[in-house]
């Protein structure tokens, strides 16, 4: 059975239910409606895009044009880490850390799979290496957004536990022993549920994507098994790196924590 | 530098304050005070090199700046006015291995019995908190202590207890001891000197 083509009228269809949450939102008092709105477009627009974009990259398949759109897609990447920080560190090293935490989850991997698994020729064919880079990407992202994210939250709302294990002659590494763990496995609980649910409570979309492209269920299977644990092992490659990078950050050559290095959110700029 | 027992701040600054100079020699107390938000506390955290600062602290003629940090912590311990615990029992939060007797003595003079390792956090009091804060800190044998407001959370009873025990541990022990208070009753008692902590340096106010 061939794809189903969607239409305008389809989509645009979907589009109310989404117009539905924003109004629900605005009801509520959530105060989310516009950024659902705004995500909402982007995506659409986001995806159009990166449709085109696809279609002509399948046409004309070259390693440079693989590169620059790869090259891309992990500078948003980690620009998006960067920003889903509310303290994030200043200066260019908090996008510098982001960026070579998703480079060190996703790209490493995609290269890996490439090459040794699929061993698909040449490594860089678009049609495998730009689905299998952006599955990577997208899901290490959330996850090494949010332990970067809680990670400088604690260490600023913790600041005196911290200090006090300085003053008792403990090291940096031992000062923020526990703080670090609870921030890896909060970047690496969604995966692992994941994984855990997958096939018995969620089919995962790529999955799903094959099947409704016609692929027979045992193949699409393979891969998604295979997707999952390199996005399992991404996204925790990814949080360790931008975990300890970070940290490393937080606390100078005379291990001192130097909070000054994180920017105040905008919540607290009122004076 | 010339070799000298006990602690030496030399020209010590930070955020606009000081540069504070001060000789504390082992087994001596200093008694400090100033008005409140003057840089009392912001001081010690210097000295404990816990914040960035200028100037230079000796500990025996070695310089802070050669001694790796955890250690230099470790020989110049701080007890801060608030302490902070992380575990939810009292145990995990001392650096001993074992009871020994001396860490039983330690917690008797300070009005506690062993029970007390198995206590919940949540359940002390800010005195209790206070002084365990200080069992922590004493059972390390630091060769410099510093103190701020140790005992502004206990009744007077307990607060001459402590003040004896640390009187007591300055002179077995040679510690020296850097003891931050408004009490100006208090630092007559436990110090050989007080100085007086300004914006732009010490001045010595009585013996």
């Amino acid at each position: 059975m061939g794809v189903i083509s969607l239409s305008a009228f389809d989509l645009s269809l979907t589009a109310t239910l989404l117009i539905l949450l924003a109004a629900t939102s605005f009801r509520l008092g959530l105060g989310l409606e516009k950024r659902i709105l705004v995500s909402g477009m982007r995506m659409t627009l986001q995806l159009l895009l990166i449709g085109l974009i696809l279609k002509f990259l399948f046409a004309n398949a070259s390693f440079a044009l693989v590169f620059f759109l790869s090259l891309f897609m992990l500078l948003v990447a980690g620009y998006e880490v960067w920003a889903r920080q509310k303290r994030k560190l200043r200066g260019t090293a908090g996008y510098l850390i982001s960026t070579v935490s998703m480079l060190v989850s996703s790209f490493t991997l995609a290269f890996l799979a490439l090459n040794v698994i699929v061993g698909v020729a040449p490594w860089y064919t678009p049609q495998y290496a730009i689905p299998l880079l952006g599955m990577l990407l997208g899901n290490s992202m959330n996850s090494v957004a949010l332990a970067s994210d809680k990670l400088t939250s604690e260490m600023y709302n913790m600041r005196g536990v911290v200090e006090q294990r300085l003053l008792l002659g403990q090291n940096w590494q031992e000062a923020s022993s526990d703080i670090r763990r609870d921030c890896m496995r909060t970047g690496m609980i969604p995966i692992i549920n994941s994984m855990a649910a997958a096939g018995v409570v969620s089919l995962p979309g790529m999955m799903t994507g094959q099947i409704l492209g016609g692929t027979s269920p045992v193949d699409a299977v393979k891969y998604q098994i295979l997707i999952m644990f390199l996005i399992a092992a991404g996204t925790g490659f990814g949080v360790i790196t931008a975990i300890f990078l970070i940290c490393r950050r937080l606390f100078d050559e005379r291990q001192r924590l130097v909070l000054d290095c994180l920017e105040t959110p905008e919540v607290n700029k009122r004076f | 530098m010339k070799r000298m027992d006990g602690l030496s701040l030399v020209n010590i600054s930070f955020l606009g304050n000081g540069p504070y100079n001060l000789t504390v020699q082992s087994g001596e107390c200093v008694g400090m005070t100033g008005k409140s938000g003057v840089g009392k506390s912001q001081l010690l955290r210097a000295v404990t090199d816990l914040i960035v600062h200028g100037g230079e602290c000796f500990l025996n003629g070695r310089s802070c700046n050669d001694i790796p940090p955890p250690e230099w912590r470790t020989m110049v311990a701080m007890v801060p006015a608030e302490s902070f615990w992380w575990f939810d029992t009292v145990a995990p939060h001392f650096a001993v291995k074992r009871l020994g007797q001396d860490f039983v003595d330690l917690l008797e003079l300070c009005g506690f019995s062993e029970d007390v390792l198995r206590w919940q956090i949540s359940r002390l009091s800010t005195g209790e908190r206070q002084r365990l804060a200080l069992v922590r800190t004493l059972i390390t044998k630091p060769k410099v202590l510093l103190l701020d407001e140790p005992t502004a959370s206990l009744d007077k009873n307990m607060e001459r207890k402590v003040e004896q025990l640390l009187t007591d541990i300055f002179s077995m022990q040679h510690t020296a001891c850097i003891w931050v208070s408004h009490d100006m009753e208090q630092l007559a008692r436990v110090a050989g000197k007080v100085v007086r902590v300004e914006q732009h340096g010490v001045t010595e106010e009585g013996t």
